[in-house]
């Protein structure tokens, strides 16, 4: 412990660097996989595509069941395959975009489906077209259900973000395989605790933002 | 004016929900679909503001068939308020009663105004409440918003499915009251849902009574009460319809007018005299205003020499607009047999007998016999 501390007092730059990437990663993944993520929620929650949910949701669930080493490694083929880069940032948020379908699919799907019938019958019998049925009800009170997807996602995928760095996308991982490749503790420590104390602060803050977006009338 | 010419609607698993359904609203009419659950009455509804489709038949609003408007400005002119109330809680009672006129394009600042004469319109202070959410509120305040924001872009004809459903049944009858009293002013052509037979008697022009998706009898609560069609309709309505028929019936179209009187400083020596003369045994006491005050009964003409002395002050006293079902049930209440009627301002208009009722019940009975 003590190592790491003087470590992190010795070399300030360098464990500031490694969060940053770690986080822009992350962050990244999670931005292009909220965008993903809700609109194939909400098109598969539209009524009559139940096989379609099905479906994909079935196919995100296994997603989640593969040890991400070996979706590195499948990537890495893909890719290469398409003549793109192999390594690096792409894979990395690419994987991790995979990772956080499941939470943010699963959530937005369930909570426009949860939807009071009532509500959907009100806004049509008022005269709204689709979309406007989408962003005026469907949506607002989907909103808390879909933010606790995200929140989930993100943690997820700070956790696992650490393994890009065995790709070459930089972040907290770099210091945990080095330590471990050297036998060096106090490196992996202030990896694996960076990871820690970054997934609890983005944690507080999502909760801050799940309560923000949360429509007043819906806050108890 | 609607009409609904021979509409059918049979789901796809083959059920026939309404079954070649005829019938006409009249601007300004209120007609209730009544029946028991399951009977059709809310799809019959849906199928006016093309909620649900129709499989065959016609629905013409003001001439036009349905089907030939664009759905979303057909519902934009079809005030609809429903079951369970389903105002939308993520936006504040102002927000909600808003939401057609804001779908209608209508100007920020005319939607507000809107909104805020809706909510005085329906006894509610807008200032008050405009920004107060849904979960805020009473099951009565969400009843009064509910029908606000089916009023909220002016429509002309309005879809009430059991829009009173959802509270207690002294708030529902003092709001059924208030709606009636809107009504009059506001003439809409309405719609109403409901299965509660009393609610139906209540507001409704006319009934319509679906039973298994067929309509069974088209009429005025009157003719439904007394002229039931069938077994089907007679048994719907009750052994007890001629109870019924009382709440169809105001206090104020049997009572006797200008009753004698007397006032608190008369003797008790003239008061008996009247009463002898006119063959009653109580006199209603008023002030020089015509204000009621009280009664002098027979029976106490022995406390003293003055009306004021011997007046009985007990409440036996009955609103002009109220239903002879209310008289009754005071009559039953107090033990009297005589009631004072009385305007807003307590001034005595008249008064009602048990005889009155009596006799009305007799003629409806007459009725039902021819």
């Amino acid at each position: 412990m003590l190592g790491a501390y003087q470590y992190v007092m010795r070399h300030p730059m360098m464990v500031a660097g490694w969060i940053t990437d770690h986080l822009y990663i992350s962050l990244i993944a999670v931005v292009i996989g909220t965008i993903l993520g809700v609109t194939t929620g909400i098109f598969i929650a539209e009524k009559g595509r139940k096989q379609t949910a099905d479906v994909v949701l079935y196919f995100a669930e296994i997603m989640m069941t593969v040890p991400s080493l070996a979706l590195f490694g499948l990537l890495m083929l893909l890719l290469s395959c398409m003549g793109l880069s192999a390594i690096g940032l792409l894979p990395a948020v690419i994987t991790l975009v995979i990772y956080s379908q499941l939470p943010i699919l699963r959530n937005t799907y369930i909570a426009i489906r949860q939807i009071d019938q009532t509500m959907i019958d009100a806004g049509k019998g008022m005269g709204m077209s689709e979309s406007q049925l989408l962003l005026r009800i469907k949506l607002p009170l989907a909103l808390p259900v879909i933010m606790a997807g995200i929140r989930n996602a993100m943690i997820l995928t700070i956790g696992i973000a650490a393994i890009a760095a065995l790709i070459g996308a930089g972040g907290l991982g770099v210091p945990i395989f080095r330590g471990l490749r050297n036998a060096r503790m106090d490196l992996i420590v202030i990896g694996g605790i960076s990871v820690s104390i970054l997934a609890l602060l983005i944690d507080g803050l999502m909760a801050l933002l799940e309560r923000w977006f949360t429509p007043k009338g819906l806050r108890s | 004016m609607i009409r609904l010419e021979n509409v059918t609607k049979i789901y796809p698993n083959g059920t026939k929900a309404v079954n070649n359904v005829s019938f006409a609203v009249p601007q300004g009419g209120l007609c209730v679909l009544l029946g028991p659950s399951g009977c059709g009455k809310t799809t019959a509804m849906k199928m006016i503001n093309r909620l649900s489709s129709i499989t065959s038949g016609k629905i013409f609003i003001d001439g036009i068939d349905n089907t030939s408007i664009d759905q979303n400005d057909l519902r934009r002119n079809i005030g609809y308020a429903i079951q369970d109330i389903g105002l939308f809680p993520h936006m504040t009672v102002g927000e909600n009663i808003e939401t057609v006129p804001t779908l209608k394009g209508w100007p920020r600042a005319r939607c507000k105004k809107r909104a805020k004469e809706l909510l005085e319109l329906l006894r509610m202070d807008p200032d008050a409440f405009m920004d107060k959410y849904p979960c805020e509120l009473s099951g009565g305040q969400r009843q009064r918003v509910g029908v606000a924001r089916a009023l909220g872009g002016d429509p002309p004809i309005l879809l009430m499915d059991e829009p009173f459903g959802a509270i207690d049944p002294i708030t529902r009858v003092g709001l059924q009251n208030e709606f009636l009293k809107i009504q009059q002013d506001l003439q809409k052509t309405i719609i109403f849902v409901t299965h509660d037979i009393y609610e139906a008697i209540k507001l409704a022009d006319r009934i319509a009574l679906l039973k298994q998706g067929r309509l069974v009898q088209y009429a005025t609560p009157g003719d439904l009460l007394y002229r039931p069609k069938n077994d089907f309709v007679a048994s719907f309505v009750g052994t007890d319809r001629a109870l019924k028929g009382l709440q169809l019936i105001c206090t104020k179209e049997i009572m006797w007018r200008s009753p004698p009187t007397v006032k608190p400083e008369e003797g008790v020596k003239g008061a008996r005299e009247l009463m002898d003369r006119e063959g009653i045994d109580s006199l209603p006491v008023v002030d020089d205003k015509g204000g009621f005050l009280g009664w002098v009964l027979v029976s106490d003409f022995k406390k003293g020499q003055r009306v004021k002395e011997v007046m009985d002050i007990s409440p036996t006293t009955i609103f002009k607009n109220a239903s002879l079902s209310e008289a009754i049930s005071i009559m039953l209440t107090t033990g009297r047999n005589i009631l004072a009627v009385i305007d807003k301002y307590n001034r005595l208009e008249g008064v009602l007998t048990f005889q009155a009722i009596r006799e009305v019940l007799r003629k409806s009975a007459q009725k039902e016999d021819n």
